[in-house]
């Protein structure tokens, strides 16, 4: 025991050795560059503030790009308007048939939607079906609220989005994954498209989007296809390179042909990672659907657009809710079908058993049908019928917001003028010579020249663009933001790790929260705290401090018993045993944490746009409506680079040092 | 017993690393040990040659890494080897199209793993009739064609179970019983019980020779395990660092190991099961008499109580009851325990 437990402590040994010598030269580094940056931008104001006729007019360039693809662009006499005429096209039919079944109705045949009450039972029956009772009770519960407040129809508009853009990015997601796994030279390109495209938040795909499709609902969906495909494109990938390769090759000597092996080899058994994919799809889909309503995307996440514009906070309550009960909904019925296992029980049933759930489900929708020709109020509810707590609940929001502000109002005027004014104000005054030297000196150290030239390259491209400032100021939210989120998160991860209790209660609140779209954590908010640098910060909180979070709990999680035991005997006191062992045993895996908090954060920026904010984010949300299309997509770049940088340096030093301590 | 060579492999080289093509030129087709080190190649398999004859089984052991499951990827071509000829059933299994490679897979080879290689979402008598449905054989024929493949290893009444819900012994049960689905000409087994613990291997082992009595396939098979290798060979081939240091009979590995990696091997083995009366008789004396005499093919585990009970020596006796030697105690126990010094 002595020898496994002395293994890995001489290997850290030698190798903080190693990080001091490196340290040395390291800070020297960091100073000279720092030096010669400020040196220079005494002499050039370039350094800090790049002039503004030297500024690449990029974002000019790429609005009249993309008006020119919206109206004149064409091969031959085949207009690229008419392509995206026709992928429209196609795009609205399914979702046409899918609002006829869910709200509309077929007026001309006379045939009204699928009752509500058919809707909600037809939902319980499926949460029975993939999960027994008391999902089938949650489903019922969450849908007939939906109906109930009188959120039916809007749920429905947002529910068709998802419904028809779900089977797209899934199978999109599903062939473009088979193909990176079948060609290098596909995944050489895809693979570094789908780092981008994750890292660049919601928003930033609507902009490009709306020059070439225009305001509405397709629009929306095209958005949503392309921003939900990436993630099921991975999980595709991952699943079918951990299928063993013993299954495999037992399929080869089976006799199976390349597409035998595809369909009833590696797919079937990478059933689970390809599940958690689409799981990943449908709440992509439902994130970007409610964002999509700054694109006029109708439906739920309209409603509450124009419920916070208005500041009618029980409103906007009500309907937050409901986004966050379809959500968890979706979400608990996916995953449940993730985990499903074949049961050799159920072969042997008769025919009827196993259609049973459907049966039953065709049964209710007849008979509701039926009777809803006597009574209309089973087909849809009508108004009179619903209720809503929202002008109580406005009321009683009022008051809370009343009641707290003159507790929260110094709070946040302390907290905003002494702390984040000078943090914001220092960001500034840094010139970006500086930045991009110490960011470059910094990636050579963590991961060789590649990484230098690439974050030194970011930076000059948002600063010879002209997105300095936004992007600074994105950096501040941001890095106030995660301060935070690692001030709180990290002692309830470490918590977590020393109580089961704890964890339960902690990891369960931690996947819920993050099943809910970005959107909804402006309500509480706005309620509490107005607008402002600070609201900004909190909504970033809100959202991002869940991996943070959920990685301290798995790193310290898998600290080996054996290491904390020879801790122990070794005479360490329990302190000690905390920090010289476990703590930097798990540290890889929380800095992926906070790699994975600061990506979530950038991506809410983008977000609190909405409440209002000077960042790139808010670049992204005023090309919007002026069809400003170069200046959202750089902004997005901007901040997906923000994004990249960090990864890079961040997660290559976690991989780096999991590789050192042996961790896979 | 017929002797036709059934798989015939000849020089065969399996090289890993950058460009083993062109390491394996450099070295005019002969690298040495100290080349592969140098270069940084990993010589999985080198220059090994062999025949497998019909209806044989062939064990190959060797230590872990010494290169036998890729020998077995070789012929089988999951891997394809860097250099060499590989003949199967006459045809230079090399040279194949993709097509027909497949249908070589489908119809003449068989393939037991050691960790199964179950499909997880299939029930058992689907998993058994997978090689059966990529032919396209429509799926009465197929069902019940598995289900007497399922009969024969003994798992009938788990048809309909799927593999998470089966033990590890079951579970190879089914691996074996997929892998005879289509009645292949040749049967390999790469350590299938090597993932099973001791006692249900023992009964696998078994299950594995009534099967091979009652089914005489030619068989490629892979053990760690000596004792399990002289329970079924009728060859052992030894490999060593990518080579094939021996291949003979376990009773000629026993008594003439061909180098101390073997002998090494041959200690663990079970000498009085291994070894017969032919091999350690001395030449006749006159004292003894045909009667009481043992057949020169009886193991000595089998005759040691008589012969160490006789004061005399005992009479060895061909098939015709004719005396050809004699042996006794201290040859037995020499043979026995191994000549000590
Ligand atoms: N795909 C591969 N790439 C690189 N090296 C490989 C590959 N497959 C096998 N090797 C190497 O070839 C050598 C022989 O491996 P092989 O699997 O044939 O050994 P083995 O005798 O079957 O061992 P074991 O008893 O552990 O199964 C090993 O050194 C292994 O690391
Ligand atoms: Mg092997």
């Amino acid at each position: 025991m002595t020898v496994t437990a002395s293994d890995p402590g001489a290997g850290a040994m030698k190798n903080s050795i190693g990080v001091l010598l490196k340290k040395h030269t390291l800070l020297a580094q960091l100073v000279g560059i720092t030096a010669i940056g400020m040196i220079i931008s005494m002499v050039w104001e370039g350094a800090i503030r790049w002039p503004a006729e030297l500024v690449l007019p990029l974002k000019f360039w790429l609005t009249d790009f993309f008006k020119w693809l919206g109206k004149e662009a064409a091969i031959g006499d085949y207009k690229f308007k008419e392509f995206t005429r026709s992928i429209s096209w196609v795009l609205a039919q399914p979702l046409k048939w899918t609002e006829y079944a869910l709200f509309r109705g077929i007026k001309m045949l006379g045939l009204p939607p699928i009752p509500w009450v058919a809707f909600v039972i037809g939902v319980g029956i499926l949460g029975h079906w993939i999960g027994g009772v008391r999902l089938a009770i949650f489903c019922i519960v969450s849908f007939a609220y939906l109906a109930v407040f009188g959120l039916w129809k809007d749920s429905m508009k947002t529910l068709s989005v998802v419904l028809v853009s779900v089977p797209f990015a899934a199978i999109i997601g599903l062939w473009l994954g088979i193909w990176v796994t079948r060609s290098r030279k596909a995944a050489a390109i895809i693979t570094p498209m789908f780092d981008l495209m994750q890292a660049t938040p919601h928003m930033a795909y609507l902009v490009p989007i709306v020059i070439l499709f225009g305001f509405g609902q397709v629009p929306a969906m095209m958005a949503t296809v392309i921003f939900a495909m990436p993630p099921m494109a991975r999980c595709v990938i991952l699943g079918i390179q951990t299928v063993p390769s013993d299954v495999i090759e037992s399929g080869r000597m089976s006799g199976c042909t390349q597409r035998q092996l595809l369909w009833k080899v590696q797919l079937p058994t990478a059933k689970r990672t390809l599940m958690l994919g689409l799981d990943q799809v449908v709440m992509q889909t439902l994130a970007m659907a409610v964002i999509a309503s700054l694109v006029g995307a109708a439906g739920l996440g309209q409603k509450l657009l124009f419920s916070l514009q208005q500041l009618r906070l029980g409103a906007a309550v009500e309907q937050g809710l409901a986004i966050v009960l379809i959500a968890v909904v979706l979400d608990r019925l996916t995953q449940a079908y993730a985990y499903r296992q074949p049961q050799h029980l159920l072969i042997h049933k008769t025919w009827f058993h196993k259609h049973a759930h459907l049966l039953t489900f065709l049964v209710v929708l007849i008979v509701t049908f039926f009777l809803a020709s006597f009574w209309k109020e089973l087909a849809i509810l009508p108004k009179k019928l619903t209720f809503t707590l929202g002008r109580d609940l406005d009321h009683v929001v009022r008051w809370i917001s009343k009641e707290s502000y003159d507790y929260i109002q110094p709070v946040r005027d302390f907290i905003t003028v002494s702390m984040l004014i000078p943090l914001r104000d220092f960001y500034l005054w840094i010139p970006w010579l500086v930045v991009m030297g110490i960011v470059g000196v910094a990636g050579f150290y963590l991961g060789g020249l590649a990484v230098a030239g690439l974050t030194c390259f970011l930076i000059g491209m948002i600063v010879i663009t002209g997105f300095w400032v936004p992007a600074v100021l994105t950096v501040y939210l941001v890095s106030a933001s995660v301060v935070i989120c690692i001030l709180i998160g990290l002692p309830i991860g470490i918590w977590a790790s020393r109580s089961e209790r704890v964890a339960r209660v902690s990891m369960s609140i931690c996947d819920t929260l993050q099943t809910f779209p970005s959107f909804i954590y402006l309500i509480p908010v706005i309620m509490l705290f107005k607008v402002g640098d600070l609201s900004n910060i909190i909504a970033i909180l809100a959202y991002a401090s869940v991996p943070a979070v959920r990685y301290t709990y798995l790193g310290l999680k898998r600290v080996p018993e054996v290491l904390k035991e020879a801790a122990l005997a070794n005479g360490c006191t329990p302190s000690q045993k905390f920090w010289k062992v476990e703590l930097p045993f798990a540290l890889p895996e929380i800095m992926l944490g906070i790699n994975q908090t600061i990506m979530m954060a950038l991506a809410m920026t983008a977000i609190t746009a909405l409440i209002g904010s000077q960042d790139l984010g808010q670049e992204i949300y005023r090309a919007l409506p002026t069809a400003d299309t170069g200046r959202g997509i750089l902004a997005g770049l901007g901040i997906a680079s923000i994004g990249i940088i960090a990864d890079r340096l961040i997660g290559a030093w976690a991989k780096e040092r999991k590789a050192i301590l042996g961790i896979s | 017993m017929n002797n036709e060579v059934q798989i015939s492999c000849r020089n065969i080289w399996k090289v890993f690393g950058t460009n083993p093509e062109d390491f394996l030129a450099r070295h005019n087709g002969q690298p040495s040990d100290e080349d592969f080190v140098n270069e940084g190649y990993i010589g999985a398999v080198r220059d090994v040659s062999f025949d497998v004859r019909a209806g044989e089984i062939m064990i190959i052991m060797g230590l872990s890494g010494s290169g036998k499951s890729t020998v077995i990827r070789c012929i089988t071509r999951l891997n394809d080897p860097t250099a060499g000829e590989i003949d199967f059933e006459g045809e230079n299994i090399l040279d194949v199209t993709p097509k027909e490679l497949i249908e070589i897979r489908r119809h003449k080879m068989g393939m037991v793993f050691q960790n199964f290689g179950l499909l997880p979402h299939r029930s058992v008598l689907d998993n058994v009739a997978f090689p059966l449905e990529v032919q396209g054989i429509d799926r009465a024929t197929r069902n019940a064609r598995a289900k007497e493949m399922v009969e024969l290893v003994g798992l009938g009444g788990r048809e309909d179970y799927f593999p998470r819900e089966l033990s590890g012994g079951q579970q190879q049960r089914v691996g074996i019983a997929r892998s005879l689905a289509v009645e292949p000409d040749v049967w390999f087994l790469d350590e299938p019980f090597s993932a099973l613990d001791p006692l249900i291997r023992m009964e696998m082992q078994d299950e594995f020779i009534r099967l091979q009595k009652l089914l005489k396939k030619t068989i490629v098979f892979i053990t760690h395990d000596f004792e399990e290798a002289t329970r079924l060979a009728d060859r052992i081939g030894i490999m060593k660092d990518g080579r094939l240091v021996q291949l003979c009979t376990p009773e000629e590995m026993v008594l003439n190991p061909a180098d101390e990696y073997v002998a090494e091997f041959a200690k663990k083995a079970p000498r009085g099961r291994i070894i017969s009366a032919r091999a350690v008789m001395g030449p006749l004396v006159d004292t003894v008499s045909a009667e009481n005499g043992v057949n020169a093919t009886t193991k000595i585990g089998d005759i040691a109580a008589q012969v160490l009970n006789s004061d005399a020596p005992v009479a060895v006796l061909d098939d015709n009851g004719k005396p050809i030697g004699a042996v006794d105690r201290a040859m037995i126990t020499d043979a026995l325990f191994g000549e000590e010094g």
